[in-house]
């Protein structure tokens, strides 16, 4: 219904509506007011506990020792620069890898028959071995097919890691593309477009959107994989945190490390939770409570 | 006393004042239908009866109770009022009588042997008898759509909303829906319904409210409306969804 650009509202609430309205603040404010409280209450009682524990002066002795913190932040920081590097690039080959992978399960016709074999038994391969292995595998197995070369630890950590969050991401972007409501596809394949096209246009976009939540997911798991790397001895925040810890023996370096890698999933996970609501919201707009 | 009552309901969204102050009375047993074109906030006013949007002024009394006040209980008005909608919104994953034996068993607390008998005897009135225990979308629009009305009398609510029910069935299947609206109608329940078919409102209602751009603008018995509408808006209406 369009009334035109100037609302013609002479309309203003009745005192019930005022009275309604006031009530609803109470409400809500009564409410907020709760949840401060028993946060506080809460927070009070933990924190209490783990202060008077008998321990807790050798545990913020080594765990918590701001000095120690302060003294490896540099070392930790230029290794969390090479996680974001390595972070970066395998995301890429992660977003090849794991769409071709998907397509390739995706294929119709008996001809294509060894290619959804083989993605299949890929993705079955990669999703069941443990990523430690796979990055021993590839970072030790494959230099030692040619001794006379050095590949940095990096680069086969990146090659480890993708390998293995492609099965992942193919499996996440099959199952939106299976969601996808077949009479799209019948539709798509009705105005004279093939079978690569409807995938492209239609089925591919559509499939995405539905799997953007589990795709942020898997995104953020892998943020904080890439750390796995350090133990092909690249020096990323892990390795950086464990060679000052055996220098001091102290292991406030690892919570360093620990929080950084926190604070650098944090936006991810807000967008993931941003995108998820609006896209809830569109998807109930006009038909539900 | 009147089943529901409506004084002075507004609905904003954002700039857009969707509902201007609706007025409107059902009686109990009555039967009144609600026409008008797209966006004259037929639908709105359903959802706002039925809590799903929350009124911006005015009263809404179900049987006297101010179901608009904030401290009511929505889960509990909702439970006395019973809903059918365009896309009759049966859960796929559940057989047809326990689609229309769930809120039975969960809200009312009925025994699930009475509300089982109860949802066979029901269905089996309105020619369903063999499909108590399919799924969904083993059914036909129109059957579907009557498993949905089951479900929404099965608990003998106060009030009935028909909210556009047969918009979205084949044209021969339409009638199956309406003949079941009918003997509701015959066994005394209060409805109210919004519809394009015209020659079924006047088959069916006691009384015919017009919406025009989020108001009543003429409300009466069906030859009043249909035959002899006073308002140009109203004619200009019927001209239109009679000549399709």
């Amino acid at each position: 219904m369009t009334t035109g650009g100037a609302p013609q509202i002479t309309w203003q609430p009745s005192a019930l509506e005022v009275d309604r309205r006031a009530h609803r603040r109470r409400t809500s404010g009564r409410s907020v007011l709760i949840a401060l409280v028993s946060t506080v209450i809460f927070a009070v009682v933990a924190g209490t506990l783990v202060l008077s524990s008998p321990g807790w002066d050798s545990v913020r002795e080594t765990f918590f020792n701001l000095e120690v913190a302060a003294d490896s932040l540099p070392r930790i920081l230029e290794g969390l620069w090479l996680n974001i590097r390595v972070l970066f690039f395998a995301a890429i080959g992660v977003a090849v890898l794991g769409t071709l992978l998907a397509v390739m399960r995706s294929l119709r016709g008996p001809v294509f028959f060894p290619l959804r074999t083989l993605a299949a038994g890929y993705t079955d391969l990669f999703r069941g071995l443990p990523v430690l292995i796979v990055l021993y595998l590839v970072g030790f197995g494959i230099p030692a097919l040619d001794p006379t070369q050095r590949y940095p630890a990096a680069v086969l950590g990146t090659i480890g890691i993708t390998l293995c969050y492609a099965a992942y991401v193919a499996e996440v972007l099959r199952a939106g593309m299976d969601a996808v409501h077949p009479s799209q596809r019948i539709a798509a394949r009705s105005l004279g477009l093939s079978h690569g096209e409807t995938l492209r246009l239609v089925v591919i976009p559509q499939g995405l959107r539905k799997v953007v939540p589990a795709l942020m997911n898997d995104f953020v798991s892998m943020q904080k994989d890439v750390g796995l790397i350090s133990v092909l001895g690249a020096v990323d925040a892990i390795r950086a945190a464990q060679i000052t810890q055996a220098t001091t023996y102290n292991f406030t370096p690892y919570v360093v490390a620990g929080l950084l890698f926190v604070a650098m999933s944090f936006p991810m996970i807000r967008l993931t939770d941003h995108i998820s609501a609006r896209m809830a919201r569109r998807e109930q707009a006009g038909g539900t409570v | 006393m009147s089943v529901l009552e409506l004084h002075d309901v507004h609905k904003l969204f954002g700039d857009n004042h969707v509902l201007k102050g609706v007025d409107l009375e059902v009686a109990s047993h009555e039967v009144v239908v609600v026409i008008g074109a797209s966006g004259s906030g037929k639908s709105t006013l359903m959802r706002t009866i039925n809590l799903i949007e929350q009124v911006d002024d005015g009263r809404i009394l179900l049987s006297g109770d101010d179901i608009t006040d904030p401290r009511a209980d929505v889960d509990k008005v909702r439970s006395r009022i019973g809903v059918v909608f365009q896309h009759f919104n049966l859960f796929p994953h559940m057989r047809v009588i326990d689609n229309v034996t769930l809120a039975a068993r969960r809200v009312h607390k009925i025994p699930a042997a009475d509300a089982r008998a109860r949802g066979v005897e029901l269905l089996t009135r309105f020619g369903l008898g063999d499909k108590v225990d399919d799924y969904p979308d083993r059914l036909s629009g129109g059957q579907q759509q009557r498993v949905a009305i089951v479900r929404a009398i099965l608990t003998d609510p106060e009030l009935l909303l028909l909210d556009e029910i047969t918009s979205a069935l084949d044209p021969q299947l339409v009638g199956e829906v309406l003949d079941l609206v009918r003997s509701l109608k015959e066994a005394g329940s209060t409805i109210l319904m919004a519809t394009h078919e015209m020659s079924f409102a006047r088959g069916v209602a006691d009384r015919i409210v017009f919406m025009h751009q989020g108001r009543i603008l003429e409300q009466g018995t069906p030859e009043e409306i249909l035959d002899r509408p006073r308002e140009e808006a109203t004619r200009e209406f019927l001209s239109r969804v009679m000549h399709r």
